[in-house]
């Protein structure tokens, strides 16, 4: 009923392999998020004028970041603009698609947080003579960063993981290295199960850092 | 000298200041008394620009905060303010509330900036709390707290609204001392209040805000003793 002889000697010979391709899918997350922070910042605060081009342009890519696939955000920066002649590299193509859907989530996490700040912190802090951007910069956006602290590391989470979409649009990150080795080998179910464990302590070092970063930024 | 001259200040159509006219010499304490609603407050977001003007004019030592060309962050140094609720920034310590603005605003370096911060927070009682954050400061502490951080701008002129209105009965002496050891060393305050033992004993003059109008102003003994307009005496005679 179960005859199928477990060989795990090919996944361990390409274990640098895939360590190396995992840490390619933390380099693609961390970038995309820093990006995706700071465009979901601009973007929030864009939402919250209300009007004018900036609102429905940040109202456009919040609402198509959030209520369409992932895999179809990657396929646009790969396949959709590629039908304009626009070529991106496979590492391009998931950091773009990835920094999109991160910036529309994150960008609604920041618009709650900012809404939760009063404001008579920002009139506090241009009383005592502060541009808009120093307030923002100094009072507003540390303890809006607090407040999403939470959603941000889940969002990276989440980023390390659909990462591996990647593999669909030809970036050798952990799950398209993992293809790679597994098609060739045939050991598809050692490959994928020593990559599951992979992803899985990616995904608690993010935590276990989220966690010490914490506790180092937020003293109060 | 801060001039207030014809002010009117609109919300969309509701009009909350009816043309004010008011001069406030240096070294004078204002208190400005009324009802809830009779905008007060906004007269003071008014004289440091945090509210735009509809006519008249408000102008400190010669400069129309309102004017287009105003550098209003330069401005604004001049005039600290302390807020009801008293906005201390939670995610910085007492010393860092108070160096922030000193060392970003007016480009002090940071040993400068620390040692206006400790001076201030001196001044003000609160040199044992150099490093707590204001989670961990009561409310007096807290305005005291913001107090410190308005002066160590050096301002000219201090704006208070309603600095104890928010803080629990036993926590309002503490301020008042504060304020009135301010008044002592000369420094120029309007004073938004209900606490009229402050206004009656530390006070200059006393205004009394009426429906977005200045229906009377003039030392403490007038408007105390033998206010003319029925309206003050009604209101006086109600929150005693
Ligand atoms: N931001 C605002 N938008 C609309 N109306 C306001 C605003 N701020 C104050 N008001 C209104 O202006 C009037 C005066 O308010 P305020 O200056 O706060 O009075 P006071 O400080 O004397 O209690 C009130 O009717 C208040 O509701
Ligand atoms: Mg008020």
């Amino acid at each position: 009923m179960f005859d199928y002889n477990f060989h795990w000697r090919p996944v361990m010979k390409s274990l640098p392999d895939l360590l190396e391709a995992g840490l390619l899918t933390l380099q693609v997350a961390t970038l995309s998020m820093i990006i995706g922070i700071v465009i979901g910042l601009l973007l929030a605060l864009s939402r919250m004028k209300k009007t004018g081009p900036a609102y429905w342009l940040a109202t456009a890519w919040v609402e198509l970041a959030r209520n369409t696939p992932a895999l179809f955000q990657l396929f646009f920066f790969g396949f959709g603009i590629g039908a304009f002649g626009i070529h991106l590299s496979p590492f391009a193509i998931v950091l773009a698609g990835l920094s999109f859907n991160c910036a529309g989530y994150l960008a609604e996490n920041f618009r709650g947080g900012f809404q939760a700040i009063p404001d008579t912190q920002l009139r506090a802090a241009r009383s005592l003579g502060m541009t808009a951007w120093q307030a923002h910069t100094r009072i507003i956006i540390p303890q809006v960063f607090r407040l999403v602290y939470h959603p941000i590391t889940n969002q990276m989470v989440w980023a390390v993981l659909m990462s591996s979409l990647g593999m669909l649009v030809g970036f050798r990150e952990l799950s398209g290295e993992t293809q790679f080795f597994a098609s060739r080998t045939f050991r598809i179910f050692e490959y994928f199960a020593v990559t599951a464990v992979i992803y899985y302590a990616i995904v608690k070092i993010v935590l276990g850092a989220s966690r010490l970063l914490a506790m180092r930024l937020f003293r109060y | 000298m801060i001039e207030i001259r014809s002010l009117e200040k609109y919300f969309g159509a509701l009009q909350v200041l009816k043309g004010i006219d008011l001069t406030v010499e240096k070294g004078e304490v204002l208190s400005v008394i009324g009802a809830s609603g009779s905008g007060k407050s906004t007269l003071l977001y008014c004289i440091n620009g945090l509210e735009a003007i509809q006519k008249g004019s408000v102008v400190v030592d010669g400069t129309n905060v309102h004017a287009k060309g105003t550098d209003i962050n330069k401005l604004r140094q001049k005039l600290g303010m302390v807020f009801q609720q008293w906005n201390s920034f939670p995610h910085l310590t007492a010393l860092e509330n108070v160096a922030l603005a000193p060392r970003i605003v007016k480009g002090k370096s940071r040993t400068e900036a620390r040692d206006i911060a400790e001076r201030q927070l001196r001044h003000v009682g609160l040199d044992d709390k150099l490093n707590a954050y204001p989670s961990a400061l009561s409310g007096g502490q807290q305005q005291r707290l913001a107090i410190a951080r308005a002066l160590a701008m050096e301002p000219t002129y201090m704006l208070f609204d309603e600095a104890t209105s928010a803080l629990d009965p036993e926590l309002v002496g503490e301020v008042l001392d504060t304020m009135r050891l301010l008044a002592e060393e000369g420094m120029t305050m309007i004073c938004v209040t209900h606490e009229m033992g402050f206004a009656r004993d530390v006070s200059d003059r006393v205004a009394y805000f009426h429906q977005g109008v200045m229906e009377e102003i003039g030392p403490p003994e007038q408007i105390f003793g033998e206010a003319k307009s029925e309206h003050t005496r009604k209101f006086l005679a109600n929150v005693r």
